[in-house]
């Protein structure tokens, strides 16, 4: 391994230096915010090591990793969230009990996880990134141990991930038997005029075996379920970090093997991706949970995002990245709001507990409201020009029945958005004063302002980070 | 500069407003009234001309926003903008006048909301971008949203939300429209751009066309509001407060009928004359039905809704006529409804305020205890109604007269809508200021704030009424796309009783040969 391949891989090997030395850390000195700092501070430097290694990119370590642009800009996203759930959970875990060093490994792992799979261009390494993600998840899932719809939570994710994985590697078998291969390269040299059943089938299970861990429709049950049992951190990261790094590999795999050839997967795609989004969006109008809310929610954005995927050309590149990117600063800001606002025992899940919170709590209250404005997608936020390039890279490749689908839904969607806004708003109930939110920690505080301005730069100057996006997304090794 | 600067002033004293009701509660509806005040100032200096012409443009700016697609905040002002930009910044400032003394729960936020719906109309008025008009049609929602779901009556949820769905959805096909636009003219030409000058351009096969227009028509027939996507209309208006209803009804709607005039027909002339059949009975239907539905109510700010469904089908109707005096007669008349039942709204505002219902039959005989509110209702109604002299009349005269020299048929049934317009109009003076009087506790009548707002907004209609002509030759100024998207300025001059027609399969006639 030569010098450039060595300094290429370095985020990933300092990602996975991370967990070892916090693990260390723990074994002599047992200190919660010395393991909150050695993750975040770990986090931090490996996002630095992204811009060394950007330096070498693209460059392939091995046949199974690939540094290259788009690599680089879908581990940053990932890292960042990470860095930011980690801090966001720094307030709300040293408000609980419990031996709760071990959460940062985790998360540490997680990243490690979903930045290898980002990087991938073989089948091997898929699969382990994937099951490195998928392990710290199940823990981190049910780390609070001591609650049962925390275990219950991450027991069913554990079942159904492991049910994912074994279609997933029925797929990887028949994609391998067709081509004799495993490197994505590979497969896309060998797939042209491939048109066997077995290649397609092949095809379809790996997207099954993604679309658990997307949770699109029908592969969507556990959603509310788990995100109701983990704690709000925690669902942030399942929601951004888990399912943007499974949807990276996804997008660089099917564009390899130009999927648009294959007709009849392009039409089952096509129809999961509007009964995601009616799926998603219709039953998100009779929650009055907060996290199951945003669980349907997301699988209604996963809906929205395979429009992107679908669509050709680098618009579709550009498209996706922008749209994961305010999504994923909208989630984030969602769950970390939901995090902030809520008292020490437990959290604060039914919509109507938040009601006339604007009072109490304005610039929080505030930033919650831009967000849900920013995953509804109206103007000033950064989900405002995510859905315009969503719906740009749908009308560039003429899907106008997803475009379509798109547009309805996204009204549809504005109501339960706006039932939690009004709820924020609404004066307090008469009889129990509104509980305030507790003081809020640095941490917290300085996660949901980063949040807020990054919402608000993305939706209101585009343009630095549409060059970003169009720079590392630009060309596809 | 000066017309970023339009928009930029109420945003800027938007979050001044929301912070300073923490120094003091009637700080906020103060910086309001001053911001619109400055943008009103500066809008009479551009309507005098002491602002140089900028070629065609009365003003105008442009900045690059995005430009790796084609996107720049372009802004331009012609004598259509000047206009709608006028009738913004004038009901903004009654608009802040109407809600005066009825918000006393976080005023900032209140007024917050209330600057940032002006300016998101303001931007609508003037935008020239495509994209920058999709962003400042959105942009004026969510605190229109707000200002009905926080700040407003017993059904407030229901309405806000209905109001917020409605309209997005509409706007979120004409976003497909705008896309679809870009693309064909992107790749037709190379020149990816939303630029309204490029786009008016492209060369569309007819059915396309007609698709993309429906995009457009879409989200327009919402605003304005046309016949069956109307019923967002009356429970937004009744249960806003009473600035809310006064932006709603003067300004909101009027967003509707500038996107048809300003981008629907210039960028797809064919389809719309293929519309132009349905719209002009819609437009009958709506005149009649509003004010059927009109009698039907009981609750103030519900009739003075239905009315508006009304009038805005005589605004559709001077549209489509395709004519220069219907047309005329249409903005005129959107100009006058602002003035007229925005000011209705405000006196149903006082009314509530001060008697907490809007049921007419708990009123009667108010004329005794308050004759300056009757007074001024009953000098609204008769301008609502049509009478002579004040300037709505002006406007529908011109619109049926222009589309009778085209449709005879549906220009007859429009005209009965003013027969059944005098008797809603009149029957809410009689309903709300006859009869016996019965309250013990006497209400007060119109102080001098309300009352000089209430003379301003008369001696408007007035003004309309008597002498049109300056509004006419700001309106005779409109800037518009040509054939092969140049762009000419009409003279003021022109004879403004020729006929102008579109015709079907011809790319981009000048629209206005006036």
């Amino acid at each position: 391994m030569s010098v450039p391949e060595l300094i290429a891989l370095l985020p990933l090997m300092l990602l996975a230096a991370c967990p070892v030395a916090l693990m260390l850390t723990i074994a002599f000195y047992r200190s919660h915010a010395l393991s909150a700092a050695v993750c975040s501070i770990g986090l931090g430097i490996s996002f630095v090591s992204l811009f060394i290694a950007s330096g070498f990119a693209p460059v392939f370590v091995t046949d199974l990793i690939l540094i290259d642009g788009y690599a680089l800009f879908y581990m940053g996203l990932i890292i960042a969230a990470a860095l930011l759930v980690s801090l966001m959970s720094f307030g709300c875990n040293m408000a609980r009990p419990g031996l709760r060093e071990e959460f940062y490994i985790l998360v540490l792992l997680a990243a490690l996880g979903a930045s290898g799979m980002a990087a991938s261009s073989h089948f091997a390494s898929f699969f382990l990134s994937l099951e490195t993600l998928s392990v710290s998840l199940y823990a981190l899932i049910a780390f609070e141990r001591k609650s049962v719809r925390g275990v219950e939570a991450g027991i069913k994710y554990l079942v159904l991930a492991g049910a994912s994985s074994a279609f997933l590697l029925f797929g990887m078998a028949l994609v391998y038997f067709q081509t004799g291969t495993m490197g994505f390269a590979g497969i896309a040299a060998r797939a042209g005029g491939v048109d066997s059943l077995a290649m397609t089938a092949g095809l379809a299970l790996i997207f099954a075996g993604a679309a658990f861990k997307l949770a699109l429709v029908p592969f969507h049950m556990w959603t509310p379920d788990v995100y109701e049992g983990a704690s709000s951190p925690v669902a942030a990261l399942v929601a951004t970090v888990s399912k943007g790094a499974v949807f990276a590999l996804l997008l660089r795999f099917f564009i390899l093997v130009d999927i648009y050839s294959y007709r009849p997967l392009f039409i089952l795609f096509a129809l999961i991706a509007v009964l995601s989004m009616f799926a998603g969006n219709l039953l998100a109008l009779f929650q009055d949970n907060i996290k199951r809310l945003l669980a349907y929610s997301s699988i209604a954005h996963m809906g929205y995002l395979l429009v992107a995927m679908l669509s050709s050309g680098s618009l579709a590149l550009t498209s996706a990245g922008y749209y994961l990117a305010a999504y994923f600063i909208s989630m984030l800001g969602a769950f970390g709001s939901v995090t902030v606002l809520s008292g020490r025992e437990n959290e604060r899940e039914m919509i109507g507990e938040y009601r006339g919170l604007a009072r109490t709590n304005p610039w929080l209250s505030g930033v919650f409201a831009g967000m849900l404005l920013s995953l509804a997608g109206i103007p000033l936020t950064a989900g405002f020009v995510g859905k315009f390039f969503l719906v740009a890279s749908g009308i560039g490749s003429a899907l106008w029945l997803l475009v379509i689908a798109l547009a309805v839904n996204s009204a549809i969607s504005i109501y339960y958005y706006l039932r939690i806004i009004a709820a924020l708003y609404a004066p307090a109930p008469v009889e129990g004063a509104v509980e305030a939110a507790p003081a809020i920690s640095l941490a917290g505080g300085a996660v949901m302002v980063f949040l807020a301005i990054s919402l608000l730069l993305l939706g209101l100057y585009p343009a630095p980070f549409i060059r970003v996006v169009q720079m590392t997304l630009g060309i596809l090794v | 500069m000066i017309l970023a600067l339009l928009i930029a002033i109420p945003i800027a004293f938007g979050v001044l407003a929301w912070y300073s009701d923490r120094i003091n509660a009637s700080l906020p509806r103060r910086l309001s009234f001053l911001a619109m005040a400055i943008d009103l100032g500066l809008i009479v200096l551009l309507w005098a001309g002491a602002v140089p012409q900028e070629g065609v443009w009365i003003a105008e700016f442009k900045v690059n926003w995005v430009p790796q697609l084609g996107i720049s905040l372009h802004f331009a002002m012609d004598g259509l903008s000047l206009v709608f930009t006028a009738l913004t910044a004038a009901l903004g400032l009654a608009s802040i006048v109407a809600s005066w003394t009825e918000v006393k729960e976080r005023p900032g936020f209140f007024h917050f909301n209330l600057l940032w719906a002006l300016a998101g109309i303001m931007g609508t008025f003037l935008s020239m971008d495509l994209f920058v008009f999709y962003f400042f049609w959105e942009l004026m929602l969510f605190p229109m949203y707000f200002m009905i779901s926080v700040w407003g009556h017993r059904k407030r949820h229901y309405a806000s939300v209905k109001f917020f769905i409605f309209t997005q959805a509409g706007g979120l096909l004409m976003l497909v429209s705008i896309l679809a636009l870009y693309f064909i003219h992107g790749s037709s030409t190379g020149d990816y751009s939303f630029d309204f000058t490029d786009l008016s351009r492209t060369e569309l096969s007819p059915v396309v066309e007609v698709l993309l227009m429906l995009g457009f028509l879409a989200a327009f027939a919402v605003k304005l509001p046309i016949l069956p996507l109307h019923t967002w209309l009356p429970d937004a208006h009744t249960e806003a407060p009473a600035a809310g209803s006064v932006i709603l009804a003067g300004l909101l709607l009027k967003t509707g009928a500038y996107g048809f005039i300003r981008f629907m027909l210039p960028l797809f002339p064919g389809a719309s004359s293929l519309f132009a059949p349905l719209a002009l009975v819609l437009g009958a239907a709506a005149v009649i039905y509003g004010a059927l539905l009109a009698f039907a109510q009981r609750d103030i700010k519900r009739l003075v809704a239905y009315t508006s469904v009304s009038h805005m089908g005589f605004v559709l109707i001077g549209i489509f006529a395709f004519n220069g005096l219907a047309l005329n007669g249409a903005l005129m008349l959107a100009v006058c409804h602002g003035f007229a039942t925005g000011a209705l709204f405000m006196v149903a505002g006082w009314l509530q305020e001060r008697m907490d219902t809007r049921e007419m039959r708990l009123m009667g005989g108010l004329w005794a205890a308050a004759p300056m509110m009757g007074a001024a209702t009953l000098f609204f109604a008769l301008a609502s109604l049509g009478a002579p002299g004040l300037g709505n009349f002006v406007g529908e005269f011109l619109v049926l007269l222009g589309a009778f020299r085209a449709y005879e048929v549906v220009a007859s049934f429009a005209a009965t809508g003013l027969v059944l317009a005098a008797v809603y109009s009149l029957w809410i003076v009689q309903r709300v200021f006859h009869g016996p009087y019965e309250r013990k506790a006497g209400i007060k009548d119109l102080n001098g704030r309300e009352l000089s707002a209430m003379v301003v907004m008369a001696a408007i209609i007035i003004w309309l009424g008597v002498y049109p002509q300056p509004v006419l030759d700001q309106l005779g100024r409109m800037v518009l796309a040509e054939g092969n998207g140049q762009i000419t300025a009409q003279s003021p001059e022109d004879d403004v009783f020729s006929d102008f027609r579109i015709e079907p399969g011809i790319k981009h006639p000048g629209l206005l040969e006036i």
